[in-house]
């Protein structure tokens, strides 16, 4: 590098502008990419964009932190969009009280089924007990799971990641599990992936229907606030059994 | 755009507001979701302009998990020495996570339709 071309590299990579623009170019680059393999789940824009990320910033000796002060703007946003999703669920709410007892039911069943199945895997397999308590909340929302970790005595940022990484197993493995399974009603499939896959399962059931979409938008929202009330009482009887 | 913008922030704020005053467990944003669901009931749904800036926020949700998923990169460490229980653990569980609440919704669907529904 010339000595010109290092100042402005040292500028921009303290400012949030760096961060925020390679956030959206490399969306930009995973989207293309998700919608050229035919809506592939395979190709989930969010594991592109990440994977290219951290190549980039591992490459370039980025720190998080430099990073994260530009791409905050757009974490900010999941605050909003989670209220936006009051829409979708509204459009669908007919559908929704005709079907109270199965979302009831389901909600239940998922709900506990994504924690105990988590921290009993991990501890099968030997995974220290923050780690554990940091898998606990792996099928819920990033922000809600971050602050359940953080309550109960996981680790928050590592549970943002496990989420994140939950969110695409659940988009990429829905369809087959679902077509294995017969199950064929958008509803259920869309409430289904978002107990098992909050935001990123609602994101991929939004690109392939409106009301599997909108149930997986209810599933999530009431899920978050299941797991939210159940776990602080779960947890102490899982750091001791 | 920005009088649906600042709805939306308004119902976060508020139930943020709730969520802390009260000390409740669940995330202000999730009771924001709720009451301007309850907003939405009340007035008969929403304006055109809240639809479509909605709309257009939902359509991105994907982009908005990329920066926390990024912080993969702070773990590397705890990941390298986990992973096999971590991969695992996400992967049977998310998976019979789908399964359990697909059954689950199926079986209780059933008896409301009639035998004659095939695929």
């Amino acid at each position: 590098m010339t000595p010109r071309l290092n100042e402005i590299w040292v500028y921009l990579a303290a400012s949030p502008l760096l961060g925020l623009t390679v956030t959206l170019l490399a969306y930009q680059a995973a989207f293309w990419l998700y919608r050229r393999s035919g809506s592939h789940p395979l190709a989930n824009p969010v594991l592109i964009a990440v994977s290219i990320l951290v190549l980039l910033l591992t490459l370039t000796g980025t720190s998080y932190q430099t990073y994260f002060s530009g791409a905050q703007f757009v974490h900010f946003l999941l605050g909003p969009a989670t209220v936006a999703l009051a829409i979708p669920l509204y459009t669908q709410f007919r559908r929704v009280r005709a079907m109270l007892l199965p979302v009831v039911a389901g909600l239940l069943a998922g709900s506990l089924t994504a924690i105990l199945s988590a921290v009993a895997i991990g501890r099968l397999l030997g995974a220290s007990l923050p780690t554990q308590l940091s898998l606990a909340p792996k099928s819920v929302t990033t922000p809600i799971a971050m602050g359940i970790a953080e309550r109960i005595g996981g680790i928050p940022s590592l549970t943002a990641v496990l989420v994140i990484v939950t969110g695409i197993i659940g988009a990429v493995g829905a369809r087959y599990v679902f077509d294995a399974m017969k199950l064929r009603d958008p509803a259920i499939r869309g409430f289904a992936i978002g107990i098992a896959s909050h935001g990123i399962g609602t994101a991929r059931a939004f690109q392939v229907n409106e009301q599997s979409g909108a149930f997986a938008a209810l599933a999530m929202g009431l899920n978050g606030a299941l797991t939210a009330l159940l776990l602080p009482f779960i947890a102490p009887w899982l750091g001791a059994v | 755009m920005l009088a649906a913008l600042t709805q939306l922030l308004i119902f976060q704020l508020a139930g943020e507001v709730i969520a802390r005053g009260l000390d409740l467990p669940v995330p202000g944003p999730v009771l924001g979701m709720l009451l301007l669901f309850i907003a939405l009931l009340l007035r008969d749904g929403p304006d055109h302009e809240l639809q479509t800036t909605s709309q257009n926020l939902l359509q991105h949700l994907s982009l908005l998990f990329v920066p926390a998923g990024t912080g993969v990169m702070l773990h590397m460490h705890r990941i390298a020495d986990e992973w096999p229980a971590l991969l695992v653990s996400l992967l049977f569980s998310t998976l019979a996570t789908l399964v359990v609440t697909g059954l689950v919704m199926k079986l209780c669907q059933r008896p409301a339709k009639t035998d004659g529904e095939t695929a």
